[in-house]
């Protein structure tokens, strides 16, 4: 691995990074958490989570934060998928797939509009 | 056989548990990069700050070996029995997942072994070995994105794979990727190309290396062999 080349390139994306954090007013930051239990990963929790990020880098999302935890309790409706965008509550979805991570990602993430049909929960 | 008998003895569990154990099921897990990142979650649940993953295809012993090795929080003795065996004690004051008794299933059924060595308040060590070319050995699957999802999912884990097919070699290490990003997330887009293109390539690079050495390699046991 060309290790000195491929760090200069990440302190070149850093730099941009910063750039573009000051140049635009961020909305409200968006958290995503993916469960990946056992449970979550024998139901494709990665694939959902591949999803979840490939939305990021496709439609260059800065400010959005995405980490896992394990089981939650609802093995039967993984993989799960909470997000909290916003300042509004955490709204938890379940039985993600990534057809369905990629609605929410346009709809919820980008368009501020809570996709309810798969909700399972929202405190 | 085995996974049958898990069926029964696990007939009450939840359905997540049996729907591992039914091979007609589409959710289980069918790569061995699946089972990674299963026994790579249980670190982080231990509390591990710094956890390496290796994968060693052995193209000359016709072995695939797998371990993840953490500083987490260790296992006794009877966590350490109970994680690897569910069965072999009564006592159930602490619920054990199947992921890594179904790992040993697998690696039992394919000539091969799985062990664990944990100490309490260091850390804790799994290896898992297979016959390569065993017609039961489940893919090793995407590696590449067991390893993005874990150094993207977990930042403040440091992930270091060590990946080797035959004499090809690939390492990655998330350390020195989050001191020259400083404070800049690794969510960041670009940093998301950044990483997964860096653990795409390395590993396809490694496995089509190894393939070109590996025609080479029969080539001259069978000179080796006339």
């Amino acid at each position: 691995m060309p290790a000195v080349k491929s760090l200069e390139e990440l302190k070149k994306l850093r730099e941009e990074a910063i750039q573009k954090r000051n140049a635009k007013m961020t909305s409200g930051d968006v958290q995503i958490t993916v469960a990946m239990g056992t449970c979550g990963i024998a139901a494709g929790a990665r694939e959902t989570m591949r999803a979840v990020l490939d939305e990021i880098e496709a439609n260059n999302l800065a400010g959005v934060v995405v980490k896992q935890t394990g089981c939650i309790g609802m093995c039967e409706l993984e993989p799960i998928v909470m997000v909290e965008a916003g300042g509004h509550p955490k709204v938890t979805y379940g039985k993600v797939n990534p057809e369905r991570a990629r609605r929410i990602m346009k709809d919820h993430v980008m368009g501020g509009k809570v996709v309810s049909e798969y909700v399972i929960q929202s405190a | 056989m085995k996974l049958r008998i898990l069926d029964f003895r696990f007939g009450s569990e939840e359905d997540a548990q049996s729907k591992i154990q039914n091979p007609k099921s589409k959710n289980v897990m069918r790569e061995l990069a699946l089972h990674l990142l299963d026994i790579a979650e249980n670190s982080v649940s231990a509390q591990a700050r710094h956890v390496e993953i290796g994968v060693e295809e052995d193209l000359q012993h016709d072995r695939l070996r797998l371990w993840v090795q953490d500083d987490g929080r260790g296992m006794d003795e009877d966590m350490l029995a109970r994680v690897t065996d569910p069965f072999v004690t009564s006592r159930t004051t602490r619920k054990v997942g199947l992921g890594i008794p179904l790992l040993k299933a697998a690696a039992e059924s394919c000539n091969g072994s799985l062990h664990v060595h944990s100490t309490v308040g260091r850390g804790t060590c799994l290896q898992a070995e297979f016959q390569r070319s065993h017609i039961d050995r489940m893919p090793l699957g995407d590696l590449a994105g067991t390893l993005y999802t874990l150094v993207v999912g977990w930042p403040d884990v440091r992930w270091v794979l060590h990946y080797r097919v035959g004499e090809c070699r690939f390492e990655f290490d998330s350390e020195p990727i989050k001191q020259a990003l400083g404070d800049v997330p690794l969510t960041e887009p670009t940093v998301l190309t950044f990483i997964r293109e860096s653990l795409q390539r390395g590993v396809a690079e490694c496995q089509q290396g190894a393939h070109q050495g590996a025609h080479q390699g029969a080539h001259q046991g069978a000179l080796q062999g006339g």
